[in-house]
C-alpha cells in the first residue's frame, strides 16, 4: 500500500462529497431517457441491421417515434405494438410502425396494454439471458486459460483503419506479451448519432466501433488466446452520441473492457451534458451486467490543461466517475480509473511528482484496477528519448501496481503505432515488470519528503474542488472550466434534442432487468 | 553577374567525417531466421547501401522480424545548392513589438484562429493564441495591441472565414494536427478554396500551423506562411505585424523578415 500521506477519513469524506455531487444528476437520469438509450433497447431485441442507405433500423424507428412525439412511452412499448400488428422481423416492425400515421398510435385497452408489456418483458428476459450466457462463455474461456496474469496488464493500441490489418497487428502484439488490445476508433465517430454497420476497411485513424468489427477482433483474439494459452482482453470505446448502443454491441460480442467516462463526451467532444449523463448511465449498467471493466478518461484533462497545475482535477474527477459508476451498479474491480504520466519533463523532480500522483491514486482507489496512461503530450520526435521517457512510466506503473498500463509508443508524436513500435514498448515493459516487481515493498516513502508533500497538496486541492462541486453543483463547476480547462453549459453541445422526459407509463424492460440485477 | 556559390558536398557523419554511416530499422513479415536476415541484407543492398551490417534481428511476433541495420551510403548532396523558404523574423520583445504596432500600424491587429475541419486538437492553436502561450512565451491574447479570437476545434473552414471577415481580421490562423491520409492537406486546400471564394485570398494574411506543417508546405497549399513544431507565439506575432506592414506597402521584404514566398 503506497503511503498513508493522508488519513482514511479524508478519503472517506472526499468519496462522500462526490456521491453528493452525483445525486442530482442521478435524479435527473431516472426521470429522462434519450434516443440512443431507446435505440439500445431495440438492439437488445435484435434490431441490429441497417435499412436503405445504411441507416440502422434502430435509428429509423426511434427517429420516427421521436418525431411523432410518442417516444416518452419507451421504444420497447412501440416494439410491442409492432409485434401486435403482426411484425415478423425487426425490419418488418420498423416498416409497420413507420407506415402508421401519428393518430394511429393511440393507447390500447388497459388489458391489451398489460399483455403487451408482459410479452415484451418476456422477450427482454430471453435477450438478456442470451447476453448473460455469452458473457459466461467468455469467463469460462478466461478461467480455462488460467485466469488473468498479475497486474499491471499491458495494454496496446492498434489503429490501422482496416479491421483485418488490426487483427494481424493485435495477434502480433499478443505474441509479444500484450494483455489488452485496444482498437482505436475512426476519427470523429463520437459525433455520429448512430452505430455504423459492418466491417471497416477504410477508416481514418482507426476503425469504426461496429458490432461486426467487435466480432471479428474478439474471434481472432479467442483463437490467439488459445494458441498462447493466455487470455488476451479486448477493448474499444463506448463514448459519444451512441455510447450506450456501443456498450450493448460490445457486451454482446464479449469485449472485456470499454473506455467509458461519465464526462469525457461533454468536455472533449462537446456533447450535451444531459445527453451524456443519460447515456453513460445506461452504458455503465450494461457494463456492470456484462462484467466489463470500464476505463475512465481523466488522462485527457492533463493533455489539455497543464499536468502539474491540474493534477487535482484528475483525483476529483476520479471520485466523481467512481460515484457515477457505483450508482450504475459497477463494482470496484470494474473501475479502470484513468490517470497519466504527463507532467512536462522540462520541470525538475518529475519522476518524484509522477510517483506521487500514481501513489495517491492507488491510495484513494486501492481496489480499482487503475488505468495508467503514458506520456503523450510532451512526446517529441526524438524516438530514442521517447523510449527512455516511456520506460520511466513503466517503472512508475510497476512500482505503484497500476491495474492496467497503456504502453507508451516512441513514435507517439508522429503517427499511430507501427508493429515494431509496439514490440519495442512491450519488450521494455516486460523487462521492467520482471526487474522491478516488488520494489514498492522494499522502499517506504518518507512522510516528510517531496512525494508525500506533493500528494497531500494535490489531495487537498482535489477536496476543495469536490467541495465546490458539491456546493454549486457539477453543472456549475463544468461551466467554470474546472475539468480539463473546458467550459460547457447545460443546454450547449450536441445531442440535446435527443433527450426527453419519461412519460408516467414509460416502459423499458431492459433497464428493469439491469437495475434489479444490481 | 551573380557569383556562383562554392559547392558544399555533405554526407552522413557516423564516427568520422564522410563515412556515410546511417542507421535504419524495419520489420519484415517473415519469421526470424537466417533466411530473414539475408532478406534484410539484400533489401538494403538494393537500396544502394554499402557495408550493410544487419546487427539486430529479433522476433517481434511469430511471423514478424525486426531488424536494426547500420550501413554506409555513397550518396551526397550539395548543401550550398539547397534553397528552402523559411520564415525568418528578426524578433522584437513583447513590449517593443506592442510599441511598434502602436506606432506603425496605429491600431490593434485583429487575428482569428481555429483548428478546422474534423480535427479536435486545440492545444496547438491555444499555445499560439491563449494568454498563457507556450514554453514561457505569451500568447497573442496577452498582447494589448493584438485582438485575438480563438474559435477552438472542429470549426468548419467557412465559419472561420465568415467570422474573421465580420471583424475585418488582418490574419487567419489555421491549425491542422491530424495528418493521416493527408487529411490536413485536403482540409487546408479546402480552406484556401473557401478563402478564394470569399475574396480574401491574397488580402488577409493566411497562416497554417501544426506538427507536420512547414513553411514550404504551407506556401504550396496557398497560405502565406507555415509554422511547425516548437513554434513560439512571439515568432508568429512578429511575423504577422511585419507581413501586414509589407502588405500595406509600409515595409520592404527582407528588412525585418524574409518569408512569404522567399
Ligand atoms: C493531446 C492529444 C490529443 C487530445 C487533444 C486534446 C486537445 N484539447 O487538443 C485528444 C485526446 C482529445 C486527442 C484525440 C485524438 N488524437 Co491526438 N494527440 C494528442 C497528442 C498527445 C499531443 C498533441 C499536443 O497537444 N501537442 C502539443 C502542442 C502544443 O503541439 P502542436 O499541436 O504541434 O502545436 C505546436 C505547433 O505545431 C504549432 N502550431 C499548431 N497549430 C498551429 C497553428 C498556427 C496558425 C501556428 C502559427 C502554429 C501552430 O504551434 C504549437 C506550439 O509550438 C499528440 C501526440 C503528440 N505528442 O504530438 C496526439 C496525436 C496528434 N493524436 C492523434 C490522433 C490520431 C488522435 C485521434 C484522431 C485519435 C482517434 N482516432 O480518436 C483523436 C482526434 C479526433 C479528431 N477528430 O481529431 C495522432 C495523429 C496522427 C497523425 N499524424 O495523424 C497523434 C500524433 C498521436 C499518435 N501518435 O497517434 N489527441
Amino acid at each position: 500500500m503506497p503511503g498513508p500521506f493522508i488519513q482514511d477519513e479524508q478519503i472517506d469524506s472526499a468519496r462522500a462529497a462526490a456521491h453528493e455531487v452525483t445525486q442530482p444528476v442521478i435524479d435527473f437520469i431516472h426521470r429522462h431517457s434519450s434516443v440512443s438509450v431507446e435505440r439500445t433497447v431495440l438492439r437488445m431485441f435484435g434490431m441490429d441491421g441497417a435499412g436503405q442507405l445504411g441507416i440502422p433500423l434502430a435509428n429509423l424507428m426511434v427517429d420516427k417515434l421521436h418525431a411523432a412525439k410518442v417516444l416518452h412511452k419507451g421504444a420497447a412499448y412501440w416494439y410491442g405494438r409492432a409485434l401486435q400488428l403482426g411484425a415478423r422481423s425487426p425490419l418488418d416492425a420498423v416498416e409497420r410502425l413507420t407506415a402508421l400515421p401519428a393518430d394511429k398510435l393511440a393507447p390500447l385497452s388497459p388489458e391489451r396494454e398489460g399483455n403487451l408489456r408482459e410479452a415484451v418483458r418476456q422477450e427482454a428476459r430471453a435477450a438478456m439471458g442470451e447476453l448473460h450466457s455469452r458473457v459466461e462463455a467468455r469467463s469460462a474461456l478466461r478461467a480455462e486459460l488460467g485466469g488473468m496474469p498479475p497486474a499491471p496488464h499491458k495494454y496496446v493500441i492498434v489503429a490501422t483503419g482496416n479491421i483485418y490489418d488490426d487483427v494481424d497487428q493485435a495477434r502480433a502484439a499478443a505474441q509479444a506479451g500484450a494483455d489488452v488490445i485496444a482498437v482505436i476508433r475512426s476519427t470523429a465517430q463520437s459525433l455520429l448519432d448512430y452505430v455504423p454497420h459492418g466491417a471497416t476497411t477504410e477508416g481514418y485513424g482507426g476503425t469504426y466501433a461496429t458490432q461486426e468489427n467487435f466480432r471479428i477482433m474478439r474471434e481472432a483474439l479467442d483463437d490467439e488466446s488459445k494458441k498462447l494459452k493466455r487470455y488476451v482482453q479486448l477493448t474499444n470505446y463506448s463514448s459519444g452520441l451512441a455510447m450506450a448502443e456501443i456498450a450493448w454491441a460490445a457486451a454482446y460480442e464479449r469485449l472485456d473492457m470499454l473506455l467509458n467516462d461519465a464526462m469525457y463526451g461533454i468536455l472533449f467532444r462537446d456533447i450535451n451534458m444531459k445527453r451524456t449523463f443519460l447515456d453513460q448511465y445506461v452504458s455503465r449498467r450494461i457494463c456492470a451486467y456484462a462484467g466489463i471493466i470500464i476505463n475512465t478518461g481523466e488522462d485527457n484533462y492533463i493533455t489539455t490543461a497543464d499536468a502539474y497545475e491540474a493534477a487535482h482535477t484528475v483525483i476529483a474527477s476520479q471520485f466523481i466517475n467512481e460515484s457515477f459508476a457505483h450508482r450504475a451498479g459497477l463494482k470496484d474491480w470494474q473501475l479502470g480509473l484513468g490517470h497519466s504520466f504527463e507532467i512536462d519533463p522540462h520541470r525538475p523532480d518529475t519522476l518524484l511528482l509522477e510517483l506521487s500522483q500514481a501513489m495517491l491514486v492507488r491510495r484513494c482507489f486501492p481496489d480499482a484496477p487503475c488505468k495508467y496512461m503514458p506520456p503523450t503530450k510532451h512526446k517529441e520526435t526524438d524516438i530514442f528519448f521517447s523510449h527512455a521517457y516511456d520506460v520511466m512510466a513503466d517503472l512508475v506503473a510497476i512500482w505503484t501496481r497500476q491495474g492496467i498500463q497503456l504502453l507508451g509508443m516512441m513514435t507517439e508524436a508522429m503517427h499511430t503505432p507501427l508493429l515494431a513500435d509496439r514490440y519495442v514498448a512491450l519488450k521494455a515493459a516486460n523487462y521492467l515488470y520482471k526487474a522491478a516487481r516488488g520494489i514498492d515493498e522494499e522502499f517506504v516513502v518518507r512522510e516528510d519528503g517531496k512525494i508525500a508533500h506533493r500528494a497531500r497538496e494535490v489531495f487537498g486541492r482535489a477536496t476543495e474542488l469536490l467541495e465546490e462541486c458539491r456546493k454549486d453543483g457539477l453543472v456549475a463547476a463544468i461551466g467554470r472550466g474546472r475539468f480539463g480547462d473546458v467550459k460547457r453549459t447545460e443546454t450547449g453541445g450536441k445531442g440535446l434534442d435527443g433527450v426527453f422526459e419519461r412519460g408516467v407509463d414509460y416502459f423499458n424492460p431492459m433497464l428493469e432487468i439491469l437495475e434489479e440485477k444490481a | 553577374m551573380a557569383v556562383r556559390e562554392a559547392r558544399q558536398i555533405i554526407r552522413p557523419y557516423g564516427d568520422r567525417r564522410d563515412d556515410g554511416v546511417i542507421q535504419l530499422s524495419f520489420t519484415l513479415p517473415v519469421p526470424c531466421t537466417e533466411r530473414a536476415k539475408e532478406a534484410a541484407l539484400q533489401l538494403c543492398q538494393q537500396m544502394g547501401l554499402k557495408d550493410v551490417k544487419v546487427h539486430g534481428m529479433e522476433k517481434a511476433a511469430d511471423s514478424y522480424t525486426l531488424f536494426i541495420v547500420y550501413a554506409r551510403t555513397e550518396a551526397t548532396v550539395d548543401y550550398a545548392a539547397i534553397k528552402i523558404p523559411e520564415v525568418v523574423v528578426h524578433k522584437m520583445g513583447f513590449d517593443e513589438l506592442n510599441a511598434f504596432i502602436e506606432k506603425s500600424v496605429g491600431r490593434r491587429v485583429v487575428v482569428f484562429g481555429a483548428c478546422t475541419g474534423t480535427d479536435t486538437h486545440t492545444v496547438g492553436i491555444d499555445a499560439i493564441l491563449n494568454m498563457k502561450g507556450f514554453a514561457g512565451d505569451y500568447g497573442l491574447e496577452r498582447y494589448p495591441w493584438f485582438e485575438a479570437f480563438n474559435l477552438g476545434s472542429q470549426v468548419p473552414n467557412e465559419d472561420l472565414i465568415a467570422r474573421a471577415m465580420a471583424k475585418n481580421a488582418d490574419a487567419i490562423l489555421v491549425s491542422q494536427v491530424v495528418t493521416q491520409r493527408d487529411v490536413h492537406k485536403d482540409n487546408s486546400r479546402a480552406f484556401i478554396d473557401a478563402a478564394k471564394k470569399a475574396g480574401i485570398h491574397g488580402k488577409t494574411l493566411l497562416l497554417l500551423g501544426g506538427p507536420r506543417v512547414d513553411h514550404k508546405l504551407a506556401c504550396e497549399l496557398g497560405f502565406d506562411a507555415g509554422f511547425g513544431p516548437g513554434t513560439k507565439p512571439s515568432g508568429v506575432a512578429n511575423f504577422i505585424v511585419h507581413a501586414l506592414l509589407q502588405r500595406q506597402g509600409k515595409e520592404k521584404l527582407g528588412q525585418l523578415f524574409e518569408g512569404a514566398h522567399a
